[in-house]
């Protein structure tokens, strides 16, 4: 029995019994299109149909949105996606194409929403039938977001919006955005008013998407530009003027300090979970020739995969140790570190792999000769992503030398 | 055998490590340490044996020795936890050789091994000389020759020796490397003190010209002994180097709060801000692979190897790092003999290279994971 099943609540346990033989007989078969490292760079329909298929079948069999009340369209369970999550990961099964919905939008809307707004919009976020985007950064306001310029003018019981929203993953397919915007220009923080935006429906009509392309060549985040387009009051989160308040749960959640547990699914699948990383490079080393010589032979090759494995393991072993409260000294010390570390992992992980391949280390994805299919060049472009997005590394190192450190402020 | 998810800490250990940092806090608080190891008394002994005895009195040279030989029969993880509190306090005393000297006791498993083990348990400081003038701790890098049941030759880089009450030598015979213990006021023994950076122990070579020894592990076995304990060795060095460096890193946060320029506490800048958190990154990595490492000796012998190369590796780099930045960041204070972070720092320094440094210790886990070179 593992760790986790040992601690489960009869409620748990038989959920988790529901879990397994569903997903024993449920996985869906391999996608018949290549898809992407992640969910943020899903680029065609195709792709996003097979993992739609995925996303609704696990919510109809009650595995998405477990915690949720089954008003909202949850399964009203308790500390139940927990449990879904550990399943899902140990499978092979593919990940959730709608992250942002599921992973901040939802717990946002539940936090701060209006009874009917939950009830509206909820159901076809867990399922996956409406997909969700953020609508935060703008070209002028990325780490210091509470300088977001774009405005909504309250006309009566409406709200017009004006502005220009960059960096937005998924609006290409999103049917609503999470919108931080400008209500009040003479106060920065309490300026801020918080809406949910249907833009699949205003598209054309206000609301202007444009993808733009990524270092990597895919697309997966856009532009997009509103242009007097006019949402009800009702779409409102909070109070007018708390926007920043609410935009702190979407962070606290984004970066995986939320309360509510996020619904999550794959891992396993190419063998990127813990040890899975370095046993791809360690096999890689011994295939490659780099400079005439064996990778595996290179005594800096073989220092840096050593590197890594402790960095990787240690990373592993810390949310481990995170749960045994007499072994961390600030209760936050640990798991603050989780985003930085696992980015920062990831960029070395990709960086290694392409020099453990020399010459070959740039064939790219399009190249049937690349090592694992490409696989190293697009993990490494990719994972600036992840270095970059929810609060770069630097703003993390902030965070952690002000929260935990208790070094004076930045700002 | 599986580690639990706890490590195996206990509230028993948690116990008995709490009551250690309060004991070090109250009895060896840094100013009182410093002036210990650092005042200007020539000839002075730099460390405090009425302490030592009281450490002894509470039961913590027996923390790891089994009950049969009279000692407390704890798991591993409690000679690492109060070994990472000897780091924190920078203590002088022979504890870590003491703590390691038991491992390789343990590992020996014989009626001549339980009756040092009982001179442990009884509060007697036993220091391992197994290293050889090359550096090495297994093979045949041994300057100590075994004949008629005597010792002759040197024995190198051995930690805390002036505190020892008995060795436990590596000594070479006609069927190969033996251990060996050696009473510290055996005639024919003596000690020549090399001059260590390091203020808060001592090190020494020993000669030996036919002194009396009792045979722990036969000629031609001492490697697979060594070997045996290795894990347990590597880790109670990451748990000294843990405990210190967590040291480094609260007082330099501490200064960095305190100390004001350009009209800014200096932790503000960023350039000083940053790398404090690395440090801190650098840090729990190294204290979740180190009781990882302790509890994999108690419950998963199979992987302490691997488990403790990488403690070492995280713990060496952590404590450089760390070391550095806290020296740096003190600016010209941090510089001189009076600030207390030379101390830990010069600690750092000797620790990083004992039973191998860093890179030593990625080497191995590169052999683990890819095979020797050319393989
Ligand atoms: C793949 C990807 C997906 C994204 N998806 C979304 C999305 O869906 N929705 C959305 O709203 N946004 C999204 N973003 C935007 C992301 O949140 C921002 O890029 C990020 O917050 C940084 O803002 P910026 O790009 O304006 O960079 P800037 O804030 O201009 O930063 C530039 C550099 O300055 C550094 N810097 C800035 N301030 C400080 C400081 N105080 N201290 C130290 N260094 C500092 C940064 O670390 C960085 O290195 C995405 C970004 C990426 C890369």
């Amino acid at each position: 029995m593992s760790d986790s099943a040992r601690k489960d609540s009869p409620e748990q346990s038989a959920f988790r019994e529901h879990c397994r033989s569903w997903i024993a007989a449920n996985l869906p078969p391999p996608s018949p299109v290549r898809l992407p490292q992640s969910a943020l760079e899903i680029m065609t329909r195709e792709q996003l149909d097979y993992l739609c298929a995925w996303q609704k079948a696990a919510y109809d069999a009650g595995l998405v949105g477990c915690d949720y009340p089954v008003d909202c369209g949850g399964g009203g369970r308790t500390d139940c996606q927990r449990v879904a999550n550990e399943e899902m990961q140990r499978s092979a099964a593919p990940y959730f194409p709608n992250i942002i919905g599921l992973g901040m939008a939802a717990p946002t809307v539940f936090y701060h929403g209006s009874d009917a707004l939950k009830r509206q919009v909820l159901p076809a976020l867990l399922s996956g039938e409406e997909i969700w985007c953020q609508g935060f950064s703008e070209p002028g306001a990325g780490s210091d977001l509470a300088s977001v310029q774009t405005f909504a003018e309250r006309r009566g019981d409406r709200w017009v919006i004006n502005g220009h929203k960059v960096w937005t993953s998924l609006a290409h397919f999103a049917s609503w955005m999470i919108l931080l915007a400008r209500t009040d220009k003479s106060s920065k923080y309490d300026g801020l008013s918080y809406f949910v935006v249907p833009i699949r429906a205003a598209l054309g009509k206000g609301v202007t998407v444009r993808p733009l392309i990524k270092m990597t060549g895919e697309t997966g985040f856009n532009e997009v530009i509103f242009e007097d387009l006019e949402i009800d009051d009702a779409l409102r989160l909070d109070e007018v003027g708390k926007g920043w308040t609410v935009a702190m749960t979407t962070l606290a959640h984004e970066r995986g300090a939320g309360i509510l547990v996020t619904p999550q699914s794959g891992g396993s699948r190419r063998g990127d979970g813990d040890a899975g990383l370095v046993s791809a490079l360690v096999e890689l080393a011994r295939q490659s020739w780099r400079n005439g010589q064996c990778a595996a032979d290179d005594p800096v090759i073989r220092d840096r995969l050593a590197q890594l494995l402790v960095r990787e393991e240690g990373f592993r072993l810390n949310l481990k140790r995170a749960r045994v409260a007499g072994l961390t000294d600030h209760p936050m010390r640990l798991m603050l570190q989780y985003k930085l570390l696992m980015s920062e992992v990831a960029q070395e992980a990709g960086r290694l792999g392409m020099d453990i391949a020399g010459n070959a280390g740039s064939l790219y994805v399009s190249d049937p000769a690349a090592p694992q299919a490409g696989r190293w060049p697009l993990a490494y472009m990719n994972s600036f992503g992840f270095t970059i997005a929810a609060g770069t590394s630097e703003v993390q190192r902030n965070i952690l030398g002000e929260r935990v450190l208790g070094l004076a402020k930045t700002k | 055998m599986s580690i639990p998810s706890n490590f195996g800490f206990g509230e028993e250990e948690q116990t008995l490590r709490d009551a250690a940092r309060k004991f070090l806090a109250e009895q060896l608080p840094t100013d009182r340490l410093h002036r210990l190891v650092a005042g200007h008394q020539a000839g002075s002994p730099r460390w405090d044996p009425a302490l030592w005895e009281q450490m002894a009195a509470l039961g913590w040279t027996g923390v790891g020795v089994p009950e049969r030989c009279g000692g407390v029969g704890m798991p591993f993880v409690a000679a690492v936890a109060l070994a990472e509190e000897a780091g924190r306090a920078a203590l002088p005393s022979p504890l870590i050789g003491t703590l390691q000297s038991s491992a390789l006791l343990a590992a020996c498993g014989n009626a001549e091994a339980d009756a040092v083990l009982t001179q442990i348990a009884s509060g007697k400081a036993v220091a391992p000389g197994i290293t050889g003038p090359r550096g090495g701790w297994r093979g045949q890098d041994c300057a100590l020759e075994v004949q008629g049941g005597c010792l002759s030759g040197t024995a190198h880089w051995v930690q805390d020796a002036a505190k020892a009450d008995v060795f436990l030598l590596k000594a070479r015979g006609s069927a190969g490397t033996g251990l060996y213990a050696v009473q510290a006021d055996a005639p024919g023994l003596s000690l020549q003190p090399d001059a260590i950076v390091d203020l808060s122990r001592d090190q020494a070579r020993l000669s030996l010209a036919s002194v009396p020894a009792v045979e722990l592990a036969a000629p031609g076995t001492a490697d697979s002994v060594i070997a045996a304990a290795e894990p347990a060795l590597f880790t109670l060095v990451s748990a000294d180097l843990c405990g210190a460096a967590e040291w480094l890193l609260q007082t330099t946060v501490e200064y960095a709060r305190v100390r004001q320029q350009f009209d800014r506490q200096i932790g503000f800048f960023q350039a000083v801000k940053h790398p404090l958190v690395d440090v801190m990154i650098a840090i729990d990595s190294a204290r979740s692979h180190l009781y990882n490492a302790a509890s994999a000796v108690d419950h998963d012998p199979a992987v302490s190897l691997r488990a403790a190369h990488m403690a070492k590796s995280a713990a060496a780099e952590a404590a450089r790092f760390g070391a550095s930045r806290a020296v740096q960041f003190h600016g010209g204070i941090g510089f001189t003999w009076e600030c207390y972070v030379q101390v830990y720092f010069k600690r750092q320094l000797h620790n990083e290279a004992l039973y191998g440094d860093a890179a030593w210790h990625r080497a191995r886990l590169a052999e683990m994971l890819l095979g020797p070179v050319g393989a």
